[in-house]
């Protein structure tokens, strides 16, 4: 067993650890750093795939951004967790049985048969000039500039949403608003009352 | 050396737990969306692993967009949860059944 293989094997423990905690601890807490060292370590896997740019964008987009907000959506919903574990053991066979079978499945299609290293050969890896960066942008500012900009609508969609979805108006509040306050009439504030004089009483 | 049949077989495992986990954490919606992630992230492995053993970028341009819309999926997702938490007091799935579906 050569190096390459026994990191292969030592992270792909660690990531079955850790997705199989992740579903199946009781904090969600828990669940949330359980799939940051999931993450953690498929990006070590895929810098044994040489694709060095995805590792790293992975790490900082999953680890630094989306599984922080995972945390800190989980940590300030004050949730009771007991009751939404009822049902856990009521589910589990049903469970267990669906996925081992995809599972068998899945194995029987994509087994060492069909793509092991007889009928897909491996290739040679590239040398320390090779750049993965450089490659992924070549193709993505020219093949796939459409898809990226649509891309990028679709996060700008996202931060709409999102910050619409969240904000809401206080009704204690009091705030300006501006476009009243340059419409206004004189007589919307004050009101001229004609009343008949009155004689000083002598 | 590793064949493309091992990183094939590891994202199978990957998303096969992700199955299991949405069946066992039905109730928890904050579960069920780590889930979807650990499944994206099953996808992911599969297109970086072809990607890397028919030596081809289009995989990893594949997998680019599927972090971007995943990222995107995540945060509405959330917005969605804490209004929902903040009207209804509860992520329980039981309990939203106000449309009666």
């Amino acid at each position: 067993m050569d190096f390459e293989r026994f990191v292969f094997y030592v992270f792909a423990i660690i990531l079955i650890y850790a997705a199989g905690r992740v579903i199946t601890v009781r904090n969600p807490v828990h669940a949330a750093l359980h799939l940051v060292l999931a993450f953690f370590t498929c990006a070590g896997l895929w810098l044994l795939l040489e694709a060095e740019f995805l590792a790293i964008t992975l790490v900082l987009v999953y680890v630094g951004a989306v599984m922080v907000l995972f945390l800190f959506v989980v940590m300030m919903l004050d949730i009771n967790t007991s009751p939404l574990r009822e049902g856990f053991i009521r589910y589990l066979p049903v469970g267990l049985v669906v996925a081992s079978l995809m599972l068998l499945e899945m194995f029987l299609v994509v087994g060492a048969r069909n793509f092991g290293a007889q009928s897909v050969a491996i290739p040679e890896r590239h040398g320390a000039d090779y750049s993965n960066t450089r490659e992924l942008g070549n193709v993505l500012y020219t093949d796939y500039v459409y898809p990226f900009e649509i891309a990028a609508v679709i996060l700008l969609v996202a931060i709409v949403a999102a910050i619409a979805l969240t904000m809401r108006k206080r009704p204690e509040t009091r705030y300006q608003d501006p476009s009243r306050q340059v419409s206004v009439q004189p007589e919307d504030r004050i009101r001229i009352v004609k009343m008949p004089a009155e004689r000083e009483q002598s | 050396m590793i064949a493309l049949s091992d990183y094939l077989i590891l994202g199978a495992i990957l998303f096969s737990i992700s199955i299991a986990g949405i069946f066992l954490n039905r109730k928890n919606v904050i579960i069920l969306l780590m889930s979807i992630e650990l499944m994206l992230l099953a996808v992911n492995m599969n297109f970086i692993a072809f990607s890397y053993f028919l030596d081809d970028t289009a995989g990893q341009v594949f997998v680019f967009f599927i972090l971007t819309v995943a990222a995107a999926e995540a945060a509405i997702g959330l917005a969605i949860l804490v209004v929902l938490f903040r009207n209804r007091q509860t992520i329980n799935v039981n309990d939203l059944d106000t449309m009666k579906g």
